[in-house]
């Protein structure tokens, strides 16, 4: 049958059965069931209305517990078994086995860097973006161009990206910008002021700001604060968690700024940049980035809108400058909103898969975990080790899952 | 405000100037895609998509007409015509006969070829190639030109890939795949997110709290736990892997979203439409389908732009539940991964790929936009 004429079929079938599920079970439930008349009229009504919002739940109820609750359970149970031994329980084998294998540990560094790069490059262009617009005439055109790459599949993105860091030959004329712009490059003053001053100055700035982090986090430690703000006993261990993270970001930094001040950079020559193992996963992050800066700034452009002009408006008469105001006014106001974007990004870099898979299908060192996982389950068939790498995902998801739900809950009170 | 702080006109300047950066930088790769899709595969690989917009110079190898088109001229055998001939004009900055020295000669030069004649080549391709005695063998003389051609754009990518019914590589019945794909899961989940979110706005049951948390929770719960459970699933129930399974799979990812936006939207509804319309004794069923969907339109519509977007764009779900060992019901990016593999450098088949897929979702991007924005505000801003 032709797919086309199917999916036409299923389209009426589909509403229709639908529509029908819906109007035939409130007619059978308010004429057969409970009528509305006769002598028991009143408490068959109030019967019926107790069971017609099941009658409108349970088909999501339904899909939603096939396709979503269920299958959390059924992977868990997979991950402790074996399937070549007929489903027998292996208990924590698959794991054991998962952790001692290279690869995985591989995803696991790779999607930490994604989890700290993307989000934060994604936000902290989009808060730009966001702040930049909002006071020019253009700015909506301007914004929706930014936006545009939202519509862009993954995979589509994934060749747009390919085309840039596309690849000749030394003696070829190059078609890829990426390349074009890194033969401009002669190991002259310019250079040197872009490729090694610039960057030296960006991640001395960051070391900067994770050097203040630390001192944020500590400074109700050391001086014994911590019973004044509200704090209670957990905050302790995560303050201390949050600094040392903050100084191994520190020690990171000043560790590549040393190295960009002193690398070797093969000027003249045409690189291959998603074969270079490393930094091949930020030119791959730069494609998320890319698609995910257009929704960072239309949330974040929205949140700097609701902030009350009188705020600002006080910070410019006590002469704040217009830097003071962007940090010290607003962005504290928006600070919810901007944990809301890193936390939706974050989701998104979890899930990641159509671009490794597209672009370098976990070669050369660029694995993450969905693809990992994709590798076990249909290539490698070993449906033990797949699950079990689905379950780690879901563990890195679940803090989040957690906070949304005590929000929610919050809200509704 | 800032002209208070006075420093208005050089920062608005570099306000303007920073958002031109930004937007032309956030452009730039797209449009690279575009341009490319508009060349033919010799201009994609002879210079950058950067380059096509203004006349290049490129070295091109021409041929005379070959011996047979000779006529005599007193003593004289002649060739006449123009290289160009057939092809591209363009303008001739120099040229040789040899591959050793490809601009020997400026245009209107006249080239000493020996036993073979001399040949006189003009800027505009004109040639004029004589000879005491009669040419002889059965191709032409060949000529090595420096060329400035003028920026030359063609559908004919476009033709291959989506009119040519021969060419296995084409996107039209992945297009339509992705379309028989698309549609029912957009419109099925709406459906049944539509009864469910009204329910949980405005029916009181107990357990309703409950089960708004688990619909926030499932909302982040990754779908690559659900692979392959509900794969073994759908091979056990004889669903299999086909368009009812995908399009029961996209209906379940999209629901908690769906209930989401649209449970948000339909709890700021005013209160005393739906109060008036019970006492007016409308049942639940009435004011569901008269009042509620009509007024819901906004939400409705931004998460069918969202699940049309991720449905479109989702290669995922379609590789698991779909797309068999045959690959007749592929899907546009599936086939562009696979174009990847097999066609790694020509771009000119991989540009044209990927714009078509890019196309639609754009299209509905820039028409629906406002409907997009609004959901997005909804999903996240609390």
């Amino acid at each position: 049958m032709n797919p086309a004429l199917q999916g036409l079929i299923t389209i009426v079938v589909g509403v229709g059965g639908c529509i029908g599920y819906f109007y035939l079970s409130n007619q059978i439930l308010d004429r057969v069931i409970f009528p509305a008349t006769g002598e028991h009229a009143g408490r068959n009504i109030n019967r019926a209305n107790v069971v017609r919002p099941w009658l409108f739940l349970f088909p999501a109820i339904f899909a939603l517990g096939l396709y979503l609750g269920y299958p959390v359970f059924e992977t868990l149970r997979l991950s402790l078994t074996d399937r070549d031994a007929g489903g027998a329980f292996v208990g924590l084998a698959n794991y054991s086995q998962m952790v001692s294998e290279p690869k995985f540990w591989e995803a696991m560094r790779n999607n930490m860097l994604w989890l700290i790069v993307v989000p934060a490059a994604a936000t902290a262009f989009g808060l730009l973006a966001a702040q930049l617009t909002d006071r020019i005439a253009w700015g909506n055109v301007a914004k929706s161009l930014i936006f545009m790459p939202m519509a862009i599949s993954f995979v589509g993105a994934a060749v747009i990206f390919k085309l840039v860091y596309d690849t000749r030959s030394a003696d070829q004329e190059q078609i890829g910008v990426l390349n074009a712009v890194w033969l401009a490059f002669d190991g002259g003053a310019g250079s040197f002021i872009l490729l090694r001053l610039v960057p030296a100055l960006i991640l001395l700035a960051f070391a900067a700001f994770m050097g203040y982090g630390i001192y944020l986090s500590l400074r109700p430690l050391i001086w014994g604060e911590a019973e004044r703000g509200g704090g209670s006993w957990w905050t302790v261990p995560l303050r201390a968690v949050v600094a040392l993270g903050a100084a191994w970001l520190l020690w990171l930094s000043l560790r590549s700024c040393f190295a960009v001040m002193t690398v070797a950079l093969p000027y003249g020559q045409p690189q291959t940049w998603l074969t270079i193992p490393f930094w091949n996963n930020f030119f791959l992050m730069v494609v998320l980035i890319w698609i995910q800066t257009g929704f960072a700034m239309v949330i974040l452009s929205a949140a700097l809108r609701g902030i009350p002009e009188e705020t600002i408006e006080a910070a410019v008469i006590d002469g704040a400058s217009p830097i003071d105001i962007f940090f010290k006014i607003k962005v504290p106001q928006i600070m919810g909103t901007i944990v809301v974007v890193w936390t939706t990004i974050t989701l998104v870099v979890l899930k990641v898969f159509d671009i490794v898979f597209a672009m370098t299908n976990g070669q050369w060192e660029t694995q993450v975990l969905a693809n990992y996982m994709y590798d076990k389950l249909f290539r490698a068939n070993d449906w033990g080790v797949g699950s079990a790498s689905a379950i780690v995902i879901m563990l890195l998801v679940s803090p989040i899952l957690i906070w949304n739900v005590y929000n929610a809950r919050r809200e509704m009170r | 405000m800032s002209s208070i702080a006075g420093t208005k006109s050089g920062l608005t300047w570099a306000v303007h100037i920073s958002v031109a950066l930004l937007v032309a930088l956030w452009l730039f790769p797209t449009l690279g895609l575009f341009v490319s899709s508009f060349r033919t595969a010799d201009q994609i690989s002879s210079s950058g998509w950067w380059a096509s917009m203004l006349p290049s110079e490129q070295n091109r190898t021409l041929r005379t007409a070959d011996p047979a088109a000779q006529v005599q001229q007193g003593a004289l055998w002649v060739i006449e015509g123009n290289l160009f001939e057939g092809g591209t004009p363009a303008t001739i900055s120099a040229w040789g006969t040899s591959s050793r020295d490809i601009a020997a000669y400026a245009p209107g030069e006249t080239a000493d070829l020996g036993d073979d004649g001399r040949l006189t080549v003009e800027a505009n391709g004109d040639y004029r190639l004589e000879n005491d005695q009669e040419f002889s063998g059965r191709r032409g003389q060949r000529v090595f030109a420096t060329a400035r051609t003028p920026p030359e754009f063609t559908l004919g990518n476009y033709r291959n890939m989506l009119l040519d019914p021969s060419n296995r590589e084409g996107m039209t019945r992945a297009f339509f795949n992705t379309l028989t794909v698309v549609i029912p899961a957009t419109i099925i989940p709406i459906l049944i997110a539509a009864f469910a979110a009204y329910a949980l706005a405005w029916m009181r049951f107990p357990g309703r709290a409950l089960l708004i948390a688990a619909v926030v929770g499932l909302l982040v719960v990754p779908l690559q736990l659900a692979l392959i459970p509900l794969l073994k699933l759908h091979l056990a129930v004889g669903i299999g892997k086909g368009y009812l399974g995908v399009w029961l799979a996209h209906t379940g990812f999209g629901l908690p979203l769906a209930i989401y936006l649209l449970r948000n939207y339909m709890v700021g509804l005013p209160r005393d439409i739906i109060e008036n319309a019970k006492v007016d004794g409308a049942t639940d069923f009435q004011i569901f389908t008269r009042i509620i969907l009509p007024l819901s339109f906004p939400a409705l519509a931004s998460f069918a732009i969202f699940q049309f977007l991720w449905t479109w764009n989702d290669l995922l779900v379609a590789l698991v539940f779909l797309i068999d060992a045959t690959g007749e019901t592929t899907v546009m990016t599936k086939q562009i991964v696979e174009l990847l593999g097999t066609r790694g450098g020509n771009w000119e088949i991989l540009a044209t790929a990927a714009f078509v897929s890019i196309a639609v979702p754009l299209a509905v991007f820039f028409a629906m936009q406002r409907y997009l924005v609004r959901g997005l505000l909804a999903g996240s801003v609390k």
